[in-house]
């Protein structure tokens, strides 16, 4: 614990002409922290986990917070008295000790619709993040969840397809997406890109994927990617009589770049496009609503968001970005695999998973989710499953993470002894085979291993597959996994 | 060639066994059954024909699997596929569908390209099916 902070939950607003005098006070003391305050159903809620400086209050600390990210400014200013300041002060309400984390508080502050522009992410996360995290009080300050009222979440499109409709237009039903991210992510030419695609998606796999930095490169220029992925799409359509899709990457240096490479994906066909989280807020919700407008699925792959997501001090939690994303309007969202290669604790990415799929999310501290949220039947959007993940793992990816997702075998797929069809054949039965004996009732995850023996019976790229990756796990602690004391009882 | 439509495509055809456990599996769920049949198995052919309207108030998968040989008498040379319905606010659409029986021989599709410019191809799907009328194929 620290020791020099002592937490003066008691500190009251100065009111009246005082509150006015020029000169620096303390944020708790000009109204950024309201101990009695009761969140209204339209407020924005944010709920922060701070690590004040040695000696910082840590009330004063998530005052300061809610002031930097609405009205304040360090020192008093007059300018205050020319507006309704009190209803566009954020403020601080509750702050807990963190539970077995000395040093550290959950804050919560309440935020009045009226400081946000609608349906506008940039604007959301310009005053939310915009401007605390580098604060000099704090030694770090995470950004753990959001809650949006409904009058907020329906300024948004949402996803521009969602789960649903996806699965219609794809006409598959009943069972998770199978994909494969093209291997090498870097060097193939056009024409050896297509061959990838084409053996992956003729051997079962529903999807095929640019990697996050496939743009346009000395080795592959768009237009070559493009025009190769098509003739595999098609060609893999017209062997299996199932409809395919590649996500084409249009992530480009502007949006005119942009737009135009996402033109060229609809005249040749494809259904689906792809971002990265890189491009900007704006530029995700330019795509979304290209998206909608053309009928166009939207992948997003959440490159860079590690850099900022994973450590539990600071940064924002990956379940935040998940909602703005939600609303911004994408419709797969890369959100953890749980037993692949990269971070995730199983109830985090539950409770990424949740925040996706569901149209309500009840609180839920073992899930990492502090809020109820109701998300008033925005689209759902699909998470995929990508890193480290093979055929052997299907029983777990299924308990873990369900039917409506998108599982990734990339090098699970490429990387297979006898080639990439076998590759992508050995993943559909065992996915196929796995979805048959759970519908059928049988304690699956128990007996994984054996479905997946008797189903090698019949297949012998799956036999190989369980043979060349048997023993391959990641079995890491997680640097992000939740906290909470189970007997806490929180709301709101 | 073999269509990979629909969720166990890949595995060897379903018992009526196996079909009966999915069939009871959608029910448990409250999901309405239905079977669909047709000639016409391209990729993007939604609207098979029904065979009667989804069981909407069938509890029992036996019920569903008699209609299943009913529908096998008459159209057991085509495609036949079962679609389940989740009316559930927020999916009201389909949640699981699979196909139940195929033709002896399936002949596949043929890819025309058609040549544009700036290297654009487009692309047009056929089954060789239906290069015969409806009705008439796969006799």
């Amino acid at each position: 614990m620290n020791e020099h902070a002592k937490m003066d939950t008691a500190a009251k607003a100065v009111t009246g002409k005082d509150r006015y005098k020029s000169g620096v006070m303390e944020y708790r003391r000009m109204g950024y922290w309201v101990a009695d305050y009761v969140p209204k159903d339209t407020d924005i809620i944010a709920m922060f986990r701070i690590t004040p400086q040695d000696g910082v209050d840590p009330v004063e600390a998530a005052a300061a917070v809610a002031g930097e990210s609405s009205t304040a400014t360090w020192t008093v200013v007059w300018t205050d008295r020319l507006t309704a300041s009190e209803k566009y002060r954020a403020k601080a309400y509750r702050v807990d000790p963190v539970p077995n984390a000395p040093g550290q508080y959950f804050a919560y502050i309440a935020y009045d619709l009226d400081l946000f522009e609608p349906g506008s992410i940039s604007n959301l996360t310009a005053s939310i993040i915009g401007n605390v995290f580098g604060f000099k009080p704090l030694k770090s300050l995470r950004l753990e969840d959001m809650r949006f009222p409904v009058a907020y979440v329906k300024t948004f499109q949402g996803p521009a397809t969602g789960i649903v409709v996806e699965r219609e237009r794809l006409d598959k039903f009943g069972r998770p997406l199978l994909g494969a991210t093209v291997k090498p992510k870097l060097g193939l030419s056009g024409r050896n890109y297509g061959r990838v695609v084409y053996e992956a998606l003729k051997g079962g796999l529903d999807f095929t994927k640019d990697d996050e930095n496939i743009n346009s490169q000395p080795f592959m220029h768009w237009r070559e990617r493009f025009l190769y992925c098509m003739e595999a799409v098609n060609r893999a359509q017209a062997a299996t009589g199932e409809i395919k899709g590649t996500y084409l990457n249009i992530t480009a240096a502007t949006m005119e770049d942009m737009y135009e490479r996402a033109e060229f994906a609809k005249e040749l066909g494809s259904t689906i496009v792809m971002i990265d989280l890189v491009i900007g807020y704006t530029a995700i919700q330019s795509m979304a609503k290209w998206a909608r407008r053309n009928d166009m699925i939207l992948h997003l792959h959440r490159a860079g968001h590690g850099s900022y997501t994973r450590q539990k001090t600071h940064g924002i939690s990956f379940r935040v970005i998940a909602k703005w994303m939600r609303l911004a309007g994408v419709d797969h969202i890369h959100a953890g695999t749980v037993v692949g290669k990269l971070e995730g604790d199983p109830n985090q990415t539950r409770g990424y998973y949740d925040i996706c799929r569901e149209d309500y999310n009840p609180l839920n501290l073992q899930h990492g989710i502090f809020f109820d949220q109701h998300w008033a039947s925005l689209n759902k959007l699909m998470p995929v499953a990508s890193g480290g993940i093979h055929a052997g793992q299907m029983h777990q990816l299924i308990h873990y993470l369900g039917e409506d997702c998108v599982l990734q075998f990339g090098g699970g797929t490429i990387g297979h002894p006898q080639g990439i069809q076998a590759g992508a054949t050995a993943n559909r039965v065992a996915l196929e085979a796995m979805i048959l004996a759970r519908n059928e009732g049988r304690d699956y995850l128990a007996e994984g291993p054996k479905i997946l023996a008797d189903a090698a019976k019949t297949c012998l790229p799956l036999r190989q597959a369980l043979d060349t990756w048997k023993d391959v796990t990641f079995d890491y602690a997680s640097t992000d996994a939740p906290d909470f004391v189970p007997s806490v009882s929180v709301s709101n | 060639m073999r269509i990979t439509q629909g969720a166990f495509s890949f595995l060897p055809d379903l018992t009526d066994k196996q079909i009966q456990a999915q069939v009871q599996y959608c029910l448990d769920k409250g999901w309405a059954v239905n079977f669909e049949y047709t000639d016409d198995p391209h990729p993007r052919n939604v609207y098979w024909e029904m065979w009667g309207m989804p069981m909407f108030d069938l509890k029992d998968a036996k019920g569903a699997m008699m209609e299943l040989a009913e529908c096998r008498k008459q159209h057991g040379d085509v495609y036949i596929r079962l679609s389940a319905f989740d009316s559930s606010h927020g999916w009201e659409s389909v949640r699981l569908s699979f196909i139940v029986n195929r033709p002896a021989h399936e002949h596949g599709f043929k890819l025309a390209r058609s040549e544009k410019s700036g290297r654009r191809i487009g692309y047009t799907t056929t089954s060789y099916a239906t290069r015969e009328p409806e009705g008439q194929r796969y006799k």
